[in-house]
């Protein structure tokens, strides 16, 4: 068997030696500097950094929205991208969202619809489908977007700061959602957010960013059991020590 | 646990969004008696204007005299030929427009050398106004029918196909991102995500391009006169002025107004339907 398909197998995602660099006036603004990382199947990493560390263009140059100035970025799998914002189709309901990712794949109604909405019943959005986005709350919002992901038969899920925007008690039951659809479906997520806390309570591993440019400073391995409370000490120590460590590199970098 | 939070966000959401409770027909007289009152007032100032004596009688008339003749108008049957004439005009000359305006406006956003080459010119046409375009087409098909729908047509064209441009190019980056992200590409990111993110837009040009069409088509009537056919409501205007009948002319005047404003209404309709589904509307929906 070849190295690559070796690694393919066991890796969802690898990324190589990446660099990106955008043309900013008349120098150049260096986004991300040799990043390489990998995610095994199955499992979930958080990256962690202050704005600027070229989280969000790691996610698009693996979604292939961007191309890489040097380097590598490659996803094993079908992928599907979750924004800070739903990102929901305003003139389509929620059930109409789902659809349309379904529709886009091929698939072909009855089973369309079928499809859909068991997929909003697994976020707990049954009695909603008919609902247009801005009939529904923030998180509301979030459940339709992760059902999507899932309609776009998608093992790996790339988050740029999905919750952000939500108030605490909202995001702490959809932390308990997205960890149990994770499990059950066996999904591969890699979840960018600027908050330690929320990296410690979902990652098995935590890459802390740098700032300007982006790269990987530093790796936590989080073995507590889960699932984990945002509130626990333990969390609470771990996520200290990277919020330190962030704060150090803002004061060399910043 | 997480049942309960679904349910804990489901009655969130009932009780931060409070339906309309007040009665339709109450709704509709809170529009509308504003609108009777300044139709009220000036009725009456129009009134005071004649009685001041300002001008005689019979070249500005009173209101009274003004609605008989309109009411006389009503009652003709070869009025509503004449209307009839005029209504046919304004949906052929409006409905090649709306097909052409569309095409047009979609190719020049799909292609960029047309967008290059033509961007700036329908921006230009919008703005040129289409009586001056009656001089060529007179020349172009004389003092005919496909000569006023010629004009018709140019006046409504454009702003109807700036319209679904701007539409277009104001699409949310982040729902192209998302679409593309699901697999959309070329035509089918258009039909599933541009053209009904665009649609707001399109109706704003499409109304537009009604204004434009209806002003051209009133123009082009008053100019072109040829025999052979019943008055149309263009028509009808110019006799009035060469018989100096101002009842008459004033009367058919209300008639030219009300149809743009119940066109006009009907568009405004469609646009808060649609902003309403779309949620944006703020508070109201």
């Amino acid at each position: 068997m070849s190295k690559v398909l070796e690694l393919s197998e066991k890796h969802s995602l690898s990324v190589e030696a990446l660099t990106m660099a955008y043309p900013h006036g008349d120098r150049l603004l260096i986004a991300l500097q040799g990043v390489s990382l990998e995610v095994q199947r199955g499992e979930f990493v958080c990256v962690v950094g202050a704005s600027g560390s070229g989280k969000s263009t790691l996610l698009n140059l693996l979604a292939g929205l961007e191309q890489p100035t040097r380097g590598r970025a490659h996803v094993h799998g079908h992928m599907a991208l979750i924004f800070q914002e739903a990102a929901l189709l305003p003139w389509l309901t929620a059930a109409g969202n789902v659809e349309l990712a379904l529709e886009l794949r091929g698939v072909r109604n009855p089973a369309r619809s079928r499809i859909a909405a068991d997929l909003l019943r697994r976020v707990h959005l049954d009695g909603w489908e008919k609902r247009r986005p801005h009939e529904l709350s923030g998180g509301m919002k979030q459940r339709v977007a992760l059902a999507r992901a899932l309609a776009q038969d998608a093992d790996v899920l790339l988050m740029d700061e999905p919750f952000a925007s939500l108030d605490a008690i909202t995001r702490d039951l959809l932390h308990e959602e997205l960890e149990r659809l994770w499990s059950q479906n066996g999904l591969t997520i890699l979840f960018v957010t600027h908050n330690a806390r929320e990296a410690v309570r979902l990652g098995d591993r935590v890459l802390v960013f740098t700032s300007r440019p982006g790269r990987v400073a530093h790796e936590v391995v989080v073995d507590l059991p889960r699932p984990r409370s945002l509130d626990s000490p333990e969390l609470a120590v771990i996520a200290g020590r990277i919020t330190d460590r962030l704060k150090q590199e803002m004061r060399l970098h910043g | 646990m997480a049942e309960l939070a679904a349910e804990l966000e489901t009655r969130d959401v009932a009780d931060s969004a409070p339906r309309w409770t007040r009665a339709p027909r109450l709704r509709l007289w809170s529009g509308l008696w504003p609108q009777l009152v300044a139709l009220a007032l000036a009725v009456g100032a129009w009134q005071v204007v004649v009685w001041s004596g300002w001008r005689p009688a019979d070249v500005l008339p009173g209101p009274l005299p003004v609605f008989r003749s309109l009411f006389d108008d009503l009652s003709r049957g070869d009025f509503y030929v004449g209307l009839a004439i005029t209504l046919q005009r304004a949906v052929l000359g409006y409905g090649i427009a709306v097909v052409a305006g569309s095409a047009i406006g979609l190719l020049v956003a799909r292609v960029s050398i047309l967008r290059r080459a033509l961007g700036s010119a329908l921006l230009g046409l919008q703005s040129m106004p289409s009586i001056s375009w009656f001089p060529l087409a007179i020349l172009l098909f004389q003092r005919s029918e496909p000569a006023i729908i010629f004009v018709v047509l140019l006046g409504a064209a454009p702003a109807i196909a700036n319209g679904l441009l701007s539409g277009v190019d104001h699409v949310q980056p982040l729902l192209l991102r998302v679409g593309r992200v699901m697999g959309a590409r070329g035509l089918g990111l258009y039909r599933h995500v541009i053209l009904p993110a665009a649609l707001p837009s399109f109706i704003g040009g499409l109304k537009q391009g009604w204004a434009f069409a209806w002003r051209s088509l009133m123009a082009g009537e008053l100019i072109i006169a040829f025999a052979g056919r019943q008055p149309s409501l263009g028509q009808q205007l110019r006799l009035a002025q060469n018989v100096s009948d101002t009842q008459q002319l004033i009367a058919l005047m209300m008639v030219i107004f009300t149809i743009g404003v119940v066109v006009d209404l009907g568009f405004g309709v469609l646009d808060r339907e649609i902003r309403r589904r779309w949620g944006l509307l703020g508070g109201e929906s």
